[in-house]
């Protein structure tokens, strides 16, 4: 009990102090239309595209919206010090470190779908497996905060994990599938494109959406979750090989 | 070992033992090889210099900082291992202050009380009563971050009690902050050391460590050189007569004139226009006020000191305590 007490404060103290904040608010609305939108006059084509875009529209969203604030949450908070005082809390440093991630992952996931809101009223969306949709953005959305989180404790500046972060958010957009598909890339990029998490997330959003996957969608979900475990051992680790020091 | 330790639980069981702990940074010795033991209720003060390595040993203690080497028992949890173990015991206030900027003081209380899982009606009153406890009941609803700095630490400091911690480790608590404020604090320090609390206390004050303290361990350069009950530390410089004799102007270079003339006499220059003087026997004012007056200096002023720490302090270790104590006052210094 006393330990849930201390997830849920934990998690409500970042909603409030961060992700429920105006500027975060509309930016969260803002991005996904904005990405909708340059997605969809790049294309030159009619409503009828809209499924085909969905799927990268919806990754991109839950990717910036889950990594945007870790910098804030994690990285300036241990500068500041507060984050001593959560590291003094009689919890696990998992339980802890879920709860510091909880609110990023919630907020990805309601950045995924503030484009499927607008779709529905302009597409055809009746053939889309909406189970698989729900649980893929979910785990996009647990795989690319834990990316984020790995960044924001590998670190000791806020900018650092700004700058890091972009550095591997934006090359991850290109090789995801989502710009080109994945068997246009030159083939030396490929396999580079099969070590992102967000390639097997936007995999499973074709599959799911239009009926396009190119790996069966065990296996994507599969390798999602591989990289979920991996992401968050390696950034406890380096919270108790950096921050424990 | 027959009997597994955690299971003991007999009356002597210290709250904090600690026997080997060494912390080094790169090529800095933080800490080396420290070995003590704080029984429960003890007040157990931990005083050194900038830098001694009194932080180090606090992080260590309470899971922030890892050993190098060296075992830590909290109420009988082996932490050497698991620096978790024993954090539900423990409560910790900072060096500096470290709570939330955008949360009011009242807000800031109740979550580090939910840290450790105090449901919401006790901590929101829990949070009352010490807001009230610090007179800070009319900054309750104010951020954090337009808090003076005595405000800052007094909140600081209710954080760290507000779950009622059996064992508190209070890192220079009433440094930077005004003299009724600090007053204040040791008032509380000494309240909660008499309702039983385990106390660990790090402060470069020798007079606040010797008004409050059981023992005190001195701490320089990362080790531990003498620990002692307050009485037995003071009693060397007990028998000894200390006088303290003020000039008009700076009188450099007396010391030597003086023993030469008075061989039982020791004499040290703490400070501008003074000079102290030391016997095992008691000193005539008389003969030495004559003896001054005739080198051409005049007397303001000639007291008797009272034997204290201070005195055991600079004899243990070597340092020039007034020294220290402005070395910690540079402003800016402390928060
Ligand atoms: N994170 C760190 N990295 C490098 N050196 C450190 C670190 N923390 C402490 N030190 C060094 O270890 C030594 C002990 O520092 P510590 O902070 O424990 O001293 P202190 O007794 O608390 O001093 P103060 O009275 O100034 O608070 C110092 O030489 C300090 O520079
Ligand atoms: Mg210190």
């Amino acid at each position: 009990m006393t330990r849930w007490i201390a997830f849920w404060n934990i998690l409500l103290k970042d909603m409030r102090s961060y992700y429920l904040k105006p500027p975060n608010i509309s930016w969260g609305l803002i991005f996904p239309l904005a990405w909708t939108a340059m997605f969809f006059i790049r294309s030159g084509s009619g409503l009828e595209s809209i499924p085909m875009l969905l799927p990268g529209v919806m990754a991109v969203s839950v990717l910036f919206g889950t990594t945007s604030l870790l910098a804030v949450t994690v990285t300036f908070e241990k500068k500041g010090r507060s984050f001593e005082r959560l590291l003094l809390a009689p919890i696990s440093l998992e339980m802890l470190m879920l709860a510091k991630t909880t609110g990023a992952i919630l907020f990805g996931v309601i950045n995924a779908f503030v484009p499927v809101l607008i779709a529905v009223f302009v597409a055809d969306l009746r053939g889309v497996a909406w189970g698989t949709v729900v649980s893929a953005v979910a785990l996009i959305a647990v795989s690319s905060t834990f990316l984020g989180l790995f960044v924001a404790v590998s670190v000791s500046e806020v900018f650092e994990a700004q700058t890091f972060s972009n550095f591997i958010r934006f090359p991850m957009i290109f090789l995801c599938g989502l710009f080109f598909p994945v068997e246009r890339l030159p083939v030396w990029l490929q396999p580079l494109s099969h070590a992102l998490p967000l390639t097997y997330g936007v995999d499973l959003l074709h599959g799911a959406i239009r009926r396009a996957g190119r790996m069966p969608p065990a296996l994507d979900f599969g390798v999602l979750a591989a990289f979920c475990v991996i992401l968050f051992a390696a950034s406890l680790r380096n919270i108790r090989r950096r921050w424990i020091a | 070992m027959t009997v597994p330790e955690t299971e003991t639980r007999e009356e002597s069981r210290p709250a904090i033992a600690v026997e080997g702990l060494a912390k080094s940074f790169g090529d800095v010795t933080a800490v080396a090889s420290a070995t003590f033991a704080v029984s429960e209720s003890e007040l157990f003060g931990f005083l050194g210099p900038n830098g001694a390595g009194k932080t180090t040993t606090i992080n260590m203690l309470t899971g922030l900082a890892r050993p190098d080497a060296g075992r830590i028992r909290i109420a009988g949890i082996d932490c050497s291992r698991n620096p978790k173990a024993a954090q539900h015991l423990v409560g910790v206030v900072p060096d500096e202050s470290n709570l939330y900027p955008e949360l009011t003081g009242f807000e800031n209380l109740c979550f580090c009380a939910s840290l450790h899982g105090m449901r919401k009606e006790p901590r929101r009153t829990r949070a009352r009563e010490l807001l009230a406890m610090f007179d800070l009941e009319e900054a309750a609803n104010r951020k954090f971050a337009g808090y003076s700095k005595g405000m800052k630490r007094k909140l600081t400091i209710a954080a760290g009690i507000i779950h009622c911690p059996p064992i508190l480790f209070l890192d220079e608590p009433t440094t930077g902050i005004d003299v009724a404020s600090a007053r204040q604090i040791r008032q509380l320090i000494a309240d909660l050391h008499r309702n039983g609390t385990t106390i660990f206390l790090t402060t470069h004050y020798i007079e606040e460590a010797e008004r409050l303290c059981d023992r005190i361990a001195f701490i320089v350069s990362g080790r531990v050189v003498h620990i002692d009950t307050v009485p037995n530390l003071i009693q060397p410089v007990r028998e000894r007569h200390t006088m303290q004799i003020a000039f008009s102007k700076p009188a450099a270079g007396l010391g030597e004139k003086i023993t030469g003339a008075f061989p039982d006499l020791d004499c040290s220059e703490p400070a501008g226009n003074a000079i102290r003087v030391e016997s095992a026997e008691p000193i005539r004012v008389g003969p030495l006020v004559r003896f001054l007056e005739d080198l051409g200096l005049e007397v303001m002023e000639a007291r008797r000191l009272r034997p204290s720490l201070e005195d055991v302090f600079i004899r243990i270790t070597g340092l020039d305590a007034a020294l220290m104590r402005k070395e910690k006052e540079k402003p800016g210094d402390a928060s």
